[in-house]
């Protein structure tokens, strides 16, 4: 292990982060408000701590080694979730627990929108502000960011870049220098958050909750300014434009890259994962919205199809806006909704969930044993488009897969342990640990009134979810600190 | 600078080192083997593509349609040749180098235009090892010669001993040494680590000592590092592979050479290719054998085998058998700083030597030859100054005036077929050759932008 490597790392990181606290102080400045002590208490004391980590070892010049990706990026993530709450704590019109602060940033951090908070409305414009740009920040990913800023990160950015991005494959890099991948990415993401704040502006929403909900839906988070949510507005219009970029962010943001670099859509159409990816969006919005007419939930069935779309597109995705409380719809719908957020979007996309590409190569995998049985000595390889998937990415699929089953298990039965119902406690883990927000039952507006016990199971359910398990989880074998 | 690299090899890879650690490059690698790029990528900040190298769908997926150098050193000549035809079919990409083994493709000069196969520049490992070979045995004693300018002059290493006349002397004394011809010394490696000569540094035992001088006066100056070698005679060459039949081939006529082979039927065949030399057929390793061949009277003893372990041992029990100096082609790096302290006198690394070649066709500014010296720490550069006073930061300067990089050093300049060593207030004119010293690689790119002419030149 290469201490004095990780350590210069996470302090640079710690630094870096702390400036993120002063745009909130603007936005306090600009509404005239008197909300800003509570920034400028939490830059300087994430300013100080990433000194404290920084100085004593600034002159190590070692690069990082595979594992020491893991330790930083892990152990950024844990610090990030405490640091990331101080604004919570200091703010005087919150009050809230520490438990409860550190529950509200890393759901803002990781994406996954659930919230203690209620009276959103009447909350400090900074506050709200800075509840988003934790999403924004977490969406795109706060490491991949830093490998784009930081250039002195090096080879080292590689193993750091793969210990954040989500997906099975994570070797491809769209350009030769990691540097300029992350930046790549970055730049598709900014692209993306100016479109949607402008069309949500042309959809009739004002510039800061347009900038706002930018946030929150280009990283797929599902935070909002108003307690409500996207329901607030009650426009068609607005409904329509986040439709569209929540989808549009659950595509693997490497094909938005090639689409924007080439000026060509041959990339969506050809790729196995996006069509795939939009099959199961479009399967599930028609199931929702069928039935939803046939049980005539809504009087008019122009409703029903706007509600249907939103909704099943928003937890579909792992974004978690509600316009209406889909808790309350017939039938299977409720359930159906948060299995669909198990699958969740593409891989390197913003997303939670197991990931579309892995759940193809699993089906595909039970489709293959099927064929085996039929033609019991067919040679039959897994295939993506016309190119074989590699046995060791099929194993590494199966790994995952089973990993999140018995962590899923576990969490769920520890939430159960905690005094939560069966359907909480069921759907309080799939919320949390696909990064999705709402669940059902006892959750489905927020986690205020769970057990301090459940929301800290809440949180390593969140982080577990964000860094897909693996990163976290490696840390905890024997074999990682062996040398 | 986009660059393509064919092959991850040993070459390969230690190209994709070498260019992926200056900032500005960016570095693609295309090989078959995925498990070898995936840890090549571990390692380096590239990327890599698994596929055919001369596939043109493989090459478009590696990005060829804007690289601006694409580098082929696959294992076989065919692929390395097909590949820079396709790179310019189809992509019309600007420099094409290949690695061309055989020395049958590489004698058909004409095969290789724009209209036939479009390769801009041809490396042949085997040929570079063995010219390298060739110097050490002509300048016994150096650990290194590299030429520059057509040979006109050449860069020599050598470890200072106690029998140089120079050693414990200040530089500034070279003159009154040798008071007819003049050489300059470039730099001096002290315990690993370089020290800026300059008339007051004092030579020590042990030092390694970099200078330049007209070929002629090469054993003068080797004479005032250490004790004179007598020439080389008796050449022992073990292992008949492609470097060392060249080798042989090229001694024949003015050393005595022998050459071990183990495999009957090659020995034969390699016979028949030569004159003079006195094909052995047997185990390098074999104590009887280099008995009988008085092993101990040789001067030098070559291990050139595929295998690299058999090349360090069997130098090895040469040595200890009596022969005078013995050399050992090693591939790999930490092998050579593992044996080049101890027994073996000079470890021959054909990467480092094929990489000086290749650089010099990446870098900007005109530059015509890199030598990549202790193991790529260091570089001798061959660039040429273009342009007028006025554009040229270079030409139209006294030396001393120029603005160079820290650990960078001008020591000669080549005009025509004069050989001019360098002083403070040597005027460098328009298209002479510069050699330079560069003793921090990282300085590289300031380096090259002092060589490019201003825009106002374009």
């Amino acid at each position: 292990m290469n201490w004095t490597a990780v350590q210069r790392i996470l302090g640079l990181l710690l630094m870096m982060f702390s400036l993120t606290m002063l745009p909130p102080v603007i936005i306090s400045l600009v509404f005239d408000e008197q909300s800003w002590l509570p920034f400028v208490k939490g830059f300087g004391l994430t300013l100080v701590a990433g000194l404290l980590f920084w100085l004593p070892v600034n002159r190590s010049r070692k690069d990082l080694r595979l594992r020491d990706g893991f330790l930083v990026v892990a152990s950024f993530w844990t610090v990030l979730g405490i640091f990331g709450a101080a604004p919570f704590l200091f703010a005087p019109d919150l009050s809230m627990s520490v438990t409860d602060a550190i529950f509200e940033s890393m759901s803002g951090l990781t994406t996954t929108g659930a919230t203690v908070l209620t009276g959103l409305d009447e909350l400090p414009k900074s506050i709200l502000y800075y509840r988003q740009q934790l999403q924004w920040l977490g969406g795109m990913g706060i490491i991949v960011l830093a490998v784009a800023v930081l250039p002195m990160l090096g080879v080292g950015g590689m193993q750091l870049y793969r210990a954040e991005t989500p997906g099975p494959v994570k070797d491809t890099k769209l350009t030769p220098r990691i540097t300029e991948t992350a930046k790549a990415l970055w730049y598709v993401y900014l692209a993306f958050t100016i479109a949607c704040t402008v069309s949500y502006m042309a959809a009739g929403m004002g510039w800061f909750d347009a900038l706002c909900h930018a946030f929150s839906t280009v990283a797929i988070g599902g935070f909002s300014t108003h307690d409500l949510s996207i329901g607030y507005f009650n426009s068609t219009a607005i409904n329509l434009v986040a439709i569209v970029f929540m989808f549009a962010a659950g595509i693997n943001f490497s094909l938005h890259f090639f689409a924007w670099r080439y000026i060509s859509i041959k990339h969506y159409t050809q790729d196995p994962e996006f069509r795939a990816y939009t099959f199961i969006l479009f399967a599930t919005v028609v199931i929702v919205v069928t039935t939803l007419l046939q049980t005539q939930s809504y009087d008019a069935p122009g409703q029903a199809i706007i509600h249907g779309m939103f909704q099943a597109v928003s937890i579909a995705t792992t974004t978690g806006y509600v316009t209406d409380s889909f808790v309350a719809w017939p039938g299977a719908l409720p359930t159906l909704l948060i299995f669909a957020s198990f699958i969740g979007g593409s891989a390197g996309s913003t997303a939670g969930g197991i990931k579309v590409i892995r759940c193809v190569l699993i089906y595909k995998q039970g489709v293959r044993e099927i064929a085996r049985l039929i033609h019991p000595s067919a040679e039959i390889p897994i295939k993506l488009g016309n190119k074989t998937v590699p046995p060791r990415v099929v194993d590494a699929v199966w790994g995952f897969f089973s990993i999140y089953v018995v962590v899923f298990s576990i969490m769920m039965l520890a939430m159960m342990a905690t005094g939560l119902d069966q359907v909480t406690a069921f759907s309080a883990v799939a919320a949390t640990l696909n990064n999705l927000g709402p669940g059902l039952g006892d959750v489905s507006s927020g986690f205020m009134t769970v057990s301090d016990a459940a929301k800290w199971i809440a949180v390593v359910g969140m982080l577990l979810g964000r860094l897909e398990i693996f990163t976290l989880l490696v840390l905890i074998t024997p074999t990682f600190w062996r040398h | 600078m986009k660059i393509l690299i064919l092959g991850a090899g040993q070459v390969g890879a230690s190209a994709a080192y070498h260019l992926s650690r200056e900032e500005t490059n960016e570095v693609t690698v295309v090989d078959k083997r995925a498990d070898v790029l995936r840890e090549l990528q571990d390692r380096l900040d590239i990327r890599t593509v698994v596929g055919h190298a001369a596939y043109p769908e493989v090459l478009e997926r590696a990005g060829a349609n804007d690289v601006d150098i694409i580098v082929a050193l696959t294992d076989t000549d065919e692929t390395n040749m097909i590949a820079c035809q396709v790179a310019y079919t189809m992509f019309h990409t600007p420099t094409k180098i290949a690695r061309i083994r055989s020395a049958e493709y590489m004698n058909s000069k004409q095969l290789f235009s724009q209209d036939a196969i479009p390769i801009d520049v041809r490396i042949s490992p085997e040929q570079l090892v063995c010219e390298y070979i060739e110097q050490l045995i002509l300048y016994p004693g150096a650990s290194q010669v590299l030429d520059f300018a057509d040979g006109r002059i050449r860069l020599v290493g050598a470890r200072a001993d106690r029998d140089g006349l120079l050693v414990g002397q200040r530089i500034a004394t070279l003159k009154e040494h040798i008071p007819n011809s003049e050489a300059r010394i470039a730099a001096i490696y002290r315990n690993g680590k370089p020290v800026v000569p300059d008339g007051d540094t004092v030579i020590q035992e042990n030092d390694e000592v970099f200078f330049i001088s007209d070929r002629k006066d090469i054993r003068v100056f080797m004479s005032e590092m250490r004790r004179l070698e007598d020439p080389v005679r008796r050449v022992v060459i073990a292992g008949g592979g492609n470097i060392g039949v060249r080798l042989a081939l090229a001694l024949e006529h003015t050393n005595q050479v022998k050459i071990i082979e183990r495999d009957p039927e090659r020995a034969r065949n390699i016979s028949e290719q030569l004159n003079k030399a006195i094909v052995l057929v047997g185990d390098a390793a074999d104590e009887e054998l280099l008995l009988e061949e008085n092993i101990d009277s040789v001067d030098v003893f070559c291990a050139l085998t595929n295998s690299e372990e058999a090349n360090i041992l069997s130098s090895m029990l040469a040595k200890q058998l009596g022969a005078h100096k013995v050399m050992a082609l090693i591939n790999r790096v930490s092998y050579v700083d593992l044996v080049e302290a101890s027994s073996i006198d000079i470890a021959i690394s054909p990467q480092q030597i094929t990489i000086g070649s290749l650089l010099a066709h990446v870098r900007r500014g005109d530059v015509v030859k890199v030598h990549s010296l202790r193991r790529g720490a260091a570089e001798a550069i061959e660039a040429i100054a273009h342009g007028s006073p006025e554009e040229s930061r270079v030409v139209g300067r006294a030396i001393g005036d120029i603005d160079l990089p820290k650990g960078a050093s001008i020591v000669a300049l080549v005009r025509g077929n004069q050989v001019i060593i360098a002083h403070h207030d040597t005027v460098v004119e328009r298209d002479d050759h510069v050699i330079l010293f560069l003793t921090d690689r990282r300085k590289i790119e300031s380096l090259e932008k002092l060589f490019q002419v201003g825009v106002s030149f374009v």
